[in-house]
């Protein structure tokens, strides 16, 4: 099943994801895509094309290097890493969402048993 | 099919996807090749998949998304990118040594330097203000026509052509007997002045001679100059103001601790800093070119419609409160003021225009403006016939009444193309064509001033 996520939640989670990514190693955007899939068993599809200004600005805010290198088709290929400063930003953003992933959680908890609503006042005129 | 000719589809799908991407602004050439290179590497994991290259190509430009909102979003990242950036010094081609791309910088600055030498030359071996002041247009000059003929690789003989030319007037106005007004301090008779300030005219057309490689018959070759000339004179007025806020700020600085800098700056940063403004701007108009929008034209736009209310204010208050009070050189001189702005307003804006484009309200609007403009000088004019004869004509009434015509011919026959092109008969290259045909005629204008009116006035 395909789910659809929200724009805005993949403009969130896009720099914690690329982030991570690439501190498992060393990468270049068609990677990052692919890895993304694998990672969300396909369910989440980016607009492919928007991930390289987000890398560019990754980039300029000191949080990954890029360099030119080339791929093994012998076209020119631009790597990322993942910085120091890009480290420490993902150990933020990561902290972040696991407040933000556990609040929901205990909302998703409540949610699935929801109190009716009304019982108690029926309670007490019985 | 073939696998090649396969391919060959597919390597004209994705030149023809670059194409599309590399006319987005925001995304520089290093963005496309790695966007590319996504696009390669998806269409190859598709095609290991079992489609086959056109459905790979498809569904993977599908998933780079929609080239606009991509687009957006590296102009977001790059807003920088949108401003058009001047590169003054080109970047160092692989096959290109790094001497030669700061040459023409180095040539400028040379011509710029021997410029500021010629005018310190002058100043100090020259004695007599008059006699300084009349040369200094035929020692700064030829620095710049130097520098167009070097930049536009004119031939040995064009140049000797054009020096022999300007040679002409340098000669007249150096050798010339003028008289001197008698009194105790002799200042420079009319047909002196009127030749001093003529000259720098025609020598100014004349290195727009050498601006156009020697190929000044050439009319889209004159209109580049036209449109270089405009774009000068902004880049040199900004240069100027700049100029002014340092030297300022350098007077107030050193005024502190009581160094007096004025002799300095009269003695050296004048002679050579205005000359050096006149070649770097120059050099900055020819480096701009095609990147930076031309200024001239975006103010006409501006100025026109407010010309036009101005004139037409005008031309009410001379009916109303007619006749002339003052009828002399003064208001002769003014016509020929009102005219040069329009014709200016005219001349660069036609200098802008898309040839092809049909006629629209500016168009009408520009016509109003000549119209306007000729009116007011009918008004002059036909107070003035009147009153003419008793005055007499002498060289600085003659020279105001023949620009004056000159000009009149200029924009009553450019209103007479405009009013057949915004009616649709004519076409707009038509009054494109007559403003460069009709630019030889003001060095004619320029070259009888100099030339014919000291003898015809008696030098006086």
């Amino acid at each position: 099943m395909h789910v659809h996520i929200d724009k805005d939640l993949v403009a969130a989670s896009a720099t914690p994801l690329v982030l991570g990514i690439l501190a498992e190693g060393e990468s270049y955007g068609y990677a990052i895509v692919k890895r993304v899939n694998e990672l969300s068993g396909g369910q989440m599809q980016w607009t492919d094309g928007m991930l390289y200004p987000l890398l560019h600005r990754l980039e300029r805010n000191g949080y990954v290097q890029a360099s030119w290198r080339t791929s093994d088709a012998g076209r020119r290929r631009k790597h990322y890493a993942i910085t120091e400063t890009g480290l420490e930003a993902l150990a933020e953003r990561q902290e972040q969402w696991s407040v933000v992933a556990d609040a929901l959680k205990q909302v998703w908890r409540a949610a699935s048993h929801p109190p009716v609503l009304g019982s108690a006042a029926a309670g007490g005129t019985a | 099919m073939s696998d090649a000719v396969r391919g060959g589809v597919l390597e004209d799908q994705i030149d023809q996807w670059r194409g599309f991407v590399r006319r987005r602004r925001a995304i520089s050439p290093s963005d496309v090749e790695e966007m590319e290179d996504h696009l390669r590497e998806q269409i190859a994991d598709l095609g290991a998949n079992g489609l086959d290259d056109e459905e790979a190509f498809l569904v993977a430009v599908k998933r780079m998304g929609n080239l606009g909102e991509v687009s957006r979003e590296f102009a977001r990242e790059h807003s920088h990118r949108l401003w058009k950036q001047l590169v003054l010094v080109p970047e160092a081609e692989d096959d290109a040594g790094g001497l030669s791309r700061w040459r023409e910088l180095g040539v400028v600055l040379a011509c710029a330097l021997g410029a500021g030498l010629a005018v310190k030359l002058l100043f100090t071996s020259v004695d007599g203000e008059i006699a300084q002041i009349r040369n200094l247009a035929f020692v700064v000059l030829p620095f710049l026509a130097g520098w167009f003929a070097w930049k536009r690789r004119v031939t040995w003989r064009a140049c000797a052509a054009v020096a022999a030319v300007a040679a002409v007037p340098a000669l007249a106005v150096n050798l010339y007997p003028f008289e001197t007004t008698p009194g105790p301090l002799p200042s420079p008779g009319m047909t002196a002045v009127l030749a001093f300030t003529h000259a720098p005219v025609l020598l100014w057309l004349l290195a727009g001679v050498l601006h156009t490689g020697g190929n000044w018959r050439s009319h889209e070759r004159r209109m580049d100059f036209v449109r270089f000339v405009g774009e000068l004179v902004m880049y040199l007025a900004l240069i100027m103001l700049g100029s002014m806020v340092l030297v300022g700020l350098t007077f107030a600085v050193l005024a502190l601790v009581d160094v007096d800098l004025e002799p300095f700056f009269e003695d050296w940063l004048l002679p050579f800093g205005v000359p050096g403004a006149l070649l770097v701007a120059a050099w900055l108009v020819e480096a701009k070119k095609s990147v930076v929008e031309n200024i001239a034209p975006v103010l006409t736009r501006v100025f026109t419609p407010l010309a036009v209310l101005m004139l037409a204010a005008d031309l009410v208050a001379l009916l109303v409160n007619g006749p002339l009070t003052t009828v002399d050189r003064g208001l002769l001189i003014l016509m020929d003021a009102v005219l040069v702005l329009v014709l200016f307003l005219l001349l660069y804006s036609v200098s802008a225009r898309d040839p092809m484009a049909p006629a629209g309200v500016f168009d009408w609007l520009q016509l109003a403006l000549v119209g306007a403009a000729l009116a007011v000088d009918a008004v002059a004019l036909t107070a003035m016939l009147a009153r003419i004869a008793e005055f007499g004509f002498t060289a600085n009434k003659t020279a105001a009444l023949g620009l004056n015509l000159v000009l009149l011919v200029h924009l009553v026959w450019s209103a007479w193309l405009m009013a057949g092109f915004v009616r649709g008969v004519r076409p707009f290259a038509a009054i494109e064509r007559w403003q460069t045909a009709y630019l030889p005629v003001y060095a004619v204008w320029a070259g009888l001033v100099v030339l014919v009116f000291p003898p015809l006035f008696d030098f006086a």
